[in-house]
C-alpha cells in the first residue's frame, strides 16, 4: 500500500558527516533542546517552498554554532553577533539567495544587538530566526539579555534583579518600532500545539524571502532543559506558564501583501569595473583565461618560518599569473615572525578555483623533516615530493610509489652566491620537472616582478633558478 | 470491499541510536502509545518504544522530537 512518511526534511543531511562521532546521524544538542525542533521546521519550510538550492544558512556563536552540520544548503558560520552583517553582504552579493540568520539570545540580543537593529532598519532581505531560551546555553547557563526577573541562572543565582541587571529585552517589540521590517512574529516551540503554529510563521518568513520582499524576524521561545535544570515536562510548563507571560506570543506585523519585492541595481564585478573603482591600470595585469585541458595543480610548500616558504609560493603564483592561468595562494602560519612552522597552498588551474586549500598536493615541497612527515602522506599517488637534502634519509616517510627528489637546495643557492636562495633553488627543480606546465620565461619574469624593488637580487635569483634546473637535468631521471 | 482488518494503520518508526530519551513525544502523544524503555541504547539513553497498536498518524511525535532522524511516522494512503 502506498504511504506517506513524515520524516527528516530533504533540506537536512541524512548523515552529519561534518559532526562525525559515535552517532553521526544524531545532533550534538542536549536531550529536549529546542534547536532541533526549530531546525526541522526551517528545513521542512525550505522543502515546501522549493528554495533549498538558493538558501544560505548562517550559523551563529552559541549552541547552534554547528547548524552547518545539519542544513543541506549554502552555509556560513560567523563571529559572535555578526550574522546580520554577513547576511547583508550575502543577500546583496547574491540577489537571488535566501539568507537565514539563525541566532540565540546571547548572540542576537547582546553582542549582536546593534547589527540586528541596523539590518532590520535597512530592511535587508534576511530571515532572522531568533531562539530565545532565556539563558546562555553553550557557555554553561549564564544570565542572558532575555533572562526574566527572578529567573535563576549561574550568574544570577538569586534570580535576575532589575536594579542590578535591568530588564529582559523584548526583541520582537523592539524591532517592531522600526519601519522597514516586513514580518515580525513571536512563537513558541514548547509543545506540539505551539510547534504547529510556529511552523506557519517560519514558512511565512521564508515566503517573504522567496518573494524578495525584505526583513523577516521570528522569535522562538524554546527550551533549554539542561541549563535551566528542567525535565521535558517542566520545560514545557515553564515556557507556557512563565516565559509566555513575559514574552507574549503574537504576530506583530505582516506586510507581505502590501510591500513590493526589493529591486537592487545589478552588481558589476567585471575586471574593468573594479579597475575603475580602484583607479588601477588596465594593462599591468592580464585577466586569467579558461583553458579546458589544463587540469588543476595543487602545490603545498612547507617549512620553518623564515625559510622563504611563503615567498616561494608567491613567486610560483606570479609565474602562473603571467601565463594567464587561474591562481590562488593561501598561506598558513603561526603568530611568530620567525621560526614556527609555515606552509602555503598554491593552486594553478585552467578554470576558476573554489577552495584555495590544497589537501592532496600534486607537488609537495618540504624544507624540513617535520613538514615532510606532516604532509607526505597526503600527496597524490602520481605526485612528486621535493625536499631539502638536509632532511636526511626519508625512505620511511615518503609513501611507496611516490616520486621523491632530494635537492641540495642550500648548497646550490650558496654556490650561486647566497644561501638565502634555497627556496629559489626548489623553484628551479619544480620548473625543471615540468609538472606545473609553466615556462622558463614565466618563472624568470616572476622573479623580476618579485624583486623589482631590489634589482641586485634579480640576477642572483635567476642564476639560482637556472643552476637548479641544470642540477635537475643532470641528477634526476 | 475491504474488511477493517485489511486497512493498514499508521505507525511510527523509531531509530533507537538517535533517541536521547527526552520524553517529549511521550508527552505529546494523544493516544499514549509511546513510552520510555527500561533498557539503554548504545549511547546510554533510555529510548522510545511503540506499544505496537493505536497510532493515529497525527505526527505529533515527529514534530515535537528534537532529533531530525529519530522518529518517522508512516501513514498509509487509503485507496478510494
Amino acid at each position: 500500500m502506498a504511504e506517506k512518511v513524515l520524516k527528516r526534511p530533504d533540506s537536512m543531511y541524512a548523515e552529519f558527516t561534518r559532526k562525525g562521532g559515535a552517532a553521526p546521524t544524531a545532533t550534538h544538542y542536549c536531550p529536549g533542546c529546542g534547536h532541533g525542533i526549530i531546525h526541522k521546521l526551517i528545513a521542512e519550510a525550505m522543502d515546501e517552498l522549493e528554495i533549498q538550492d538558493r538558501s544560505v544558512m548562517i550559523s551563529p556563536v552559541g549552541c547552534a554554532v554547528f547548524a552547518y552540520y545539519y542544513f543541506d544548503c549554502g552555509n556560513l558560520q560567523v563571529a559572535h553577533g555578526r550574522a546580520p552583517a554577513v547576511g547583508t553582504g550575502m543577500s546583496r552579493a547574491r540577489d537571488d539567495s535566501i539568507v537565514m540568520a539563525y541566532q540565540g539570545d546571547g548572540d542576537l540580543a547582546s553582542i549582536g544587538l546593534n547589527e540586528t537593529i541596523q539590518a532590520a532598519n535597512r530592511g535587508e532581505k534576511i530571515a532572522v530566526f531568533f531562539v530565545n531560551n532565556t539563558v546562555y546555553g553553550m557557555t554553561g547557563g549564564q544570565m542572558a539579555p532575555t533572562t526574566m526577573i527572578g529567573e535563576k541562572t549561574v550568574t544570577c543565582p538569586e534570580g535576575r534583579c532589575a536594579e542590578e541587571a535591568g530588564y529582559p529585552l523584548h526583541m520582537a517589540e523592539l524591532l517592531n518600532e522600526l519601519k522597514a521590517p516586513v514580518f515580525i512574529e513571536r512563537v513558541s516551540v514548547s509543545d506540539i500545539s505551539h510547534i504547529r503554529k510556529a511552523k506557519k510563521a517560519v514558512k511565512k518568513a521564508l515566503q517573504v524571502q522567496k518573494e524578495g520582499k525584505g526583513y523577516a524576524f521570528v522569535e522562538f521561545l524554546a527550551a533549554c532543559p539542561t541549563n535551566l535544570r528542567q525535565s521535558s515536562e517542566q520545560s514545557i510548563r515553564f515556557i507556557n506558564e512563565e516565559v509566555e507571560k513575559e514574552f507574549p506570543l503574537k504576530n506583530f506585523r505582516n506586510l507581505s501583501e502590501q510591500v513590493h519585492p526589493i529591486v537592487r541595481g545589478k552588481s558589476d564585478y567585471s575586471k574593468e569595473a573594479l579597475d575603475n573603482i580602484f583607479d588601477l591600470e588596465h594593462d599591468s595585469s592580464m585577466d586569467s583565461m579558461d583553458i579546458p585541458d589544463f587540469d588543476q595543480i595543487g602545490v603545498k610548500i612547507a617549512g620553518f618560518g623564515g625559510q622563504g616558504v611563503l615567498s616561494m609560493g608567491l613567486i610560483l603564483a606570479r609565474a602562473a599569473c603571467d601565463e594567464q592561468l587561474h591562481v590562488s595562494w593561501y598561506p598558513s602560519y603561526g603568530p611568530e615572525q620567525r621560526g614556527g612552522t609555515s606552509n602555503c597552498s598554491v593552486i594553478i588551474s585552467g578554470s576558476s578555483i573554489g577552495s584555495p586549500v590544497v589537501y592532496q598536493p600534486d607537488i609537495l615541497v618540504a624544507f624540513n623533516r617535520p613538514s615532510l612527515e606532516k604532509f607526505a602522506k597526503d600527496v597524490k599517488k602520481d605526485g612528486v615530493i621535493i625536499y631539502d637534502s638536509t632532511v636526511g634519509d626519508c625512505d620511511t616517510i615518503v609513501p611507496e610509489g611516490i616520486t621523491s627528489i632530494s635537492v641540495p637546495a642550500t648548497r646550490i643557492a650558496m654556490e650561486a652566491g647566497s644561501k638565502k636562495g634555497a627556496n629559489t633553488a626548489m623553484l628551479g627543480v619544480m620548473l625543471a620537472i615540468g609538472r606545473t606546465r609553466l615556462s622558463d620565461d614565466a618563472f624568470n619574469r616572476a622573479i623580476e616582478e618579485t624583486f623589482a624593488h631590489k634589482p641586485k637580487l634579480i640576477s642572483l635569483n635567476q642564476k639560482i633558478l637556472n643552476d637548479a634546473t641544470e642540477w635537475t637535468k643532470s641528477n634526476v631521471e | 470491499m475491504l474488511a477493517k482488518s485489511d486497512i493498514k494503520e499508521p505507525y511510527p518508526v523509531i531509530h533507537i541510536i538517535e533517541c536521547k530519551g527526552c520524553g517529549r513525544c511521550v508527552l505529546d502523544c494523544p493516544k499514549s502509545v509511546l513510552e520510555l524503555s527500561n533498557d539503554l541504547n548504545e549511547r546510554g539513553y533510555h529510548y522510545i518504544v511503540y506499544s505496537g497498536a493505536g497510532c493515529t498518524g497525527c505526527g505529533n511525535c515527529y514534530y515535537t522530537c528534537p532529533e531530525p532522524s529519530a522518529l518517522e511516522v508512516h501513514l498509509p494512503i487509503r485507496e478510494k
